[in-house]
């Protein structure tokens, strides 16, 4: 264990360099929160994570964004276990008819003010699942949507400056 | 279980087999009456074969069973009477949650079923909504007390509910209750054109996209009699073994985690990182999907993309080793590991459980192995198996595949030759096939038959439906705070459950 600690002290960081806010985000977050009045919280988001009906691959590149090549968390982007925590609702999946409950649920859990994004095809336009009668629809037709982060999945690098967008805005 | 049958009035599939021949995908189809079904069950009951999948098609129920000593895999099955057919679960209980689904879905009629109960239909589709609270087993004793967990979990993962019932820490019963991402991807394929049945293949479970993909294009390809170049069938396992070192190495550190072994997981999530971002710049795709198509495969691999490859295969082996030497260096992590969530042999070989869940506890099953698909017929590797059947033998079985993982990828990196990635579609429309591929939880398990060219009927087993099952068990004397262990162990897919 010393020796795998000592290594990792000396090979230098992996965590890559910030990168910017993804300037499409960037803009449509801006029209979003100037709708609906800006509220300032800090230069920090906790973030609840929901896959309502997801295949799982937005999962895996979202759990990417909290490695420490991407490192999430140092720009004050943190997943939280609770909805009663959070500020944000990153949402992935076509909401099923069996998650619609949950989801709703979990969105009453949230203080206001909350942020909802809708993350991967699926969230925006039910992706490959468009039509299946055991889906409900893409979330804007169940909640309010800020954000959209397409992608089948979305990269990590995606997804960090998507939520930076967000962060810089409401800020 | 058996209702009480003599043992030995099972049938054997070695039996039925005789003198049938298997089509190009290895499977023996043949129709059966109802008594041959029921006594096919017995056997699986009987431990003769393995119960591989059961669904209906129309009005007809299809059971793919496996005999693995005598290789052997078939296709029966048997007509309805109106939806109406007798239980397989009645006989042999594996089947259980296979039928509850069937009978959600499709609206057919097991007789005998042990557990009436729905199973994906929570109440909640358009023209089938009720508010009728589901029916959970009912727990009785002193001092016991419920905690209900789901379908929204406290990390970044699938949605599905566990209902414990727990004697102070200790778990008396689990009882798993999933079906909440349930997409309806089966009604999608019927009808589908065969690229969109690849696409949606390809979103069946995220994280077994290549496998999915490729036992798509298998059954496809043998419905069809198409024959996918062997250069696009040496990229396809290249593919598939890149998923499965991302996976194995990303759950390694992810249990560690559980045990609050931060260093481990920190090092094994910078691993995954690096075989996912080598999978995009040599596929153009991180995860691969609709890496593999019927007929061969979308992209080539660059000779610069074999290089990277090379490389990875080296950082690999040496955090393979970094992670196996700290994890044998570190008797309070194994204190969390070694002699939590047992899985018997017994269970595991009733359930036919495949992947590390199976192998952790005895099951040599390994459908690479097994039943052998190009190109590991033609590579050289070997089947990993423990006896633990607790977390640390899972883990420990999945740091070996690791190891057998970049073997075999050396030798298929050495094996390209320049060639086609893709063959043209053959004139034949109709037709149907199966495919066995193991992902790297399981063997997950799709047929097909298509019809004038389009898909008529999909079916896709994903290997969770037989480890689900087994998690119940292995928590079961087991505190609370020991299930993320267990079940970050299993990692069963819920999507692929679903479907």
């Amino acid at each position: 264990m010393r020796t795998f600690l000592l290594d990792a002290l000396t090979k230098g960081k992996a965590t890559i360099p910030a990168p910017g806010p993804d300037a499409a985000a960037l803009a449509e977050a801006a029209r979003a929160l100037g709708e609906r009045g800006r509220q300032r919280l800090g230069r920090s988001l906790a973030i609840r994570e929901i896959d309502a009906g997801s295949c799982n691959g937005c999962e895996l590149e979202i759990h990417a964004v909290n490695n420490p090549i991407y490192d999430a968390e140092r720009f004050g982007l943190r997943f939280v276990a609770s909805p009663r925590h959070a500020d944000v609702l990153l949402v992935t999946g076509p909401v099923t008819w069996n998650m619609r409950e949950a989801l709703l649920r979990t969105y009453h859990a949230t203080p206001e003010p909350r942020w909802v994004v809708a993350l991967g095809d699926c969230a925006v336009d039910c992706g490959v699942f468009a039509g299946s009668p055991a889906v409900v629809g893409p979330l804007a037709d169940i909640l309010p949507v800020d954000l959209h982060v397409p992608g089948c999945p979305p990269a990590p690098l995606a997804i960090v400056k998507a939520l930076l967008a967000l962060m810089e805005v409401q800020a | 279980m058996r209702d009480g049958r003599e043992a030995g009035e099972g049938l054997a599939l070695r039996d039925l087999a005789a003198g049938r021949t298997a089509g190009a995908d290895g499977y023996i189809r043949c129709p059966v009456d109802a008594t041959t079904w029921s006594r096919l069950c017995d056997g699986c009951a009987g431990g003769q074969q393995d119960l591989q999948a059961l669904w209906a098609d129309g009005g007809t129920m299809c059971l793919a069973l496996g005999d693995r000593e005598y290789a052997l895999r078939a296709i029966v099955s048997l007509a309805t009477d109106a939806g109406r057919y007798p239980s397989v679960a009645s006989r042999h209980r594996p089947a259980l949650r296979l039928e509850r689904a069937m009978r959600d879905l499709y609206g057919v009629e097991p007789v005998g079923l042990p557990d009436p109960r729905p199973w994906l239909d929570h109440g909640r589709w358009p023209g089938r909504q009720g508010d009728a609270p589901y029916p959970f087993l009912p727990v009785e004793g002193e001092g016991l007390h419920q905690i209900p967990v789901g379908p929204v979990h406290a990390g970044i993962i699938e949605p599905g509910h566990f209902r414990f019932t727990a004697n102070g820490e200790t778990v008396v019963r689990l009882e798993e209750r999933l079906g909440y991402v349930h997409k309806g991807v089966e009604g999608l394929m019927a009808g589908a054109s065969i690229e969109n049945g690849a696409r949606l293949a390809g979103r069946i479970s995220g994280d077994s996209t290549v496998a999915y993909a490729w036992a798509f294009a298998r059954a496809v390809e043998a419905a069809l009699g198409w024959t996918p170049p062997a250069r696009a069938v040496l990229l396809r396992a290249v593919m598939a073994e890149l998923e499965r070192v991302a996976h194995h190495i990303g759950d390694v550190g992810a249990i560690c985690n559980d045990a609050s072994v931060v260093a481990i997981h920190a090092s094994c999530a910078v691993q995954r990182e690096d075989v996912l971002a080598v999978a995009g710049a040599c596929f153009g795709h991180r995860l691969m999907m609709d890496c593999i198509v019927p007929g061969g495969v979308a992209v080539d691999l660059s000779p610069d993309g074999v290089g990277r490859i090379r490389g990875l295969l080296a950082r690999l082996e040496a955090t393979r080793s970094d992670v196996l030497r700290v994890y044998d260096s570190m008797p309070s992590l194994q204190d969390r590991t070694v002699t939590t969530g047992i899985v018997s042999p017994a269970l595991v070989r009733q359930y036919a459980a495949g992947g590390f869940v199976g192998r952790a506890s005895g099951r040599a099953f390994d459908a690479r192995k097994s039943f052998a698909y190009a190109p590991y017929d033609q590579v050289d590797f070997a089947l990993k198996v423990r006896s633990g059947g607790d977390v640390d033998a899972r883990l420990l079985v999945r740091l070996d595949e690791i190891g057998e993982s970049l073997a075999i990828l050396a030798q298929l990196l050495g094996r390209l030759a320049p060639g086609a990635i893709r063959s043209d579609r053959p004139a034949v429309s109709s037709g149907e096939g199966a495919g066995l591929i193991e992902a790297f939880r399981g063997d997950v398990f799709v047929d097909v038959r298509v019809l004038d060219g389009r898909l008529a009927r999909v079916h896709a087993r994903d290997a969770s439906w037989f480890q689900w099952p087994l998690l119940e068990a292995a928590i079961e004397g087991n505190i609370v705070a020991d299930f993320p262990l267990c079940n970050k162990s299993f990692n069963c897919s819920y999507s692929g459950h679903d479907l």
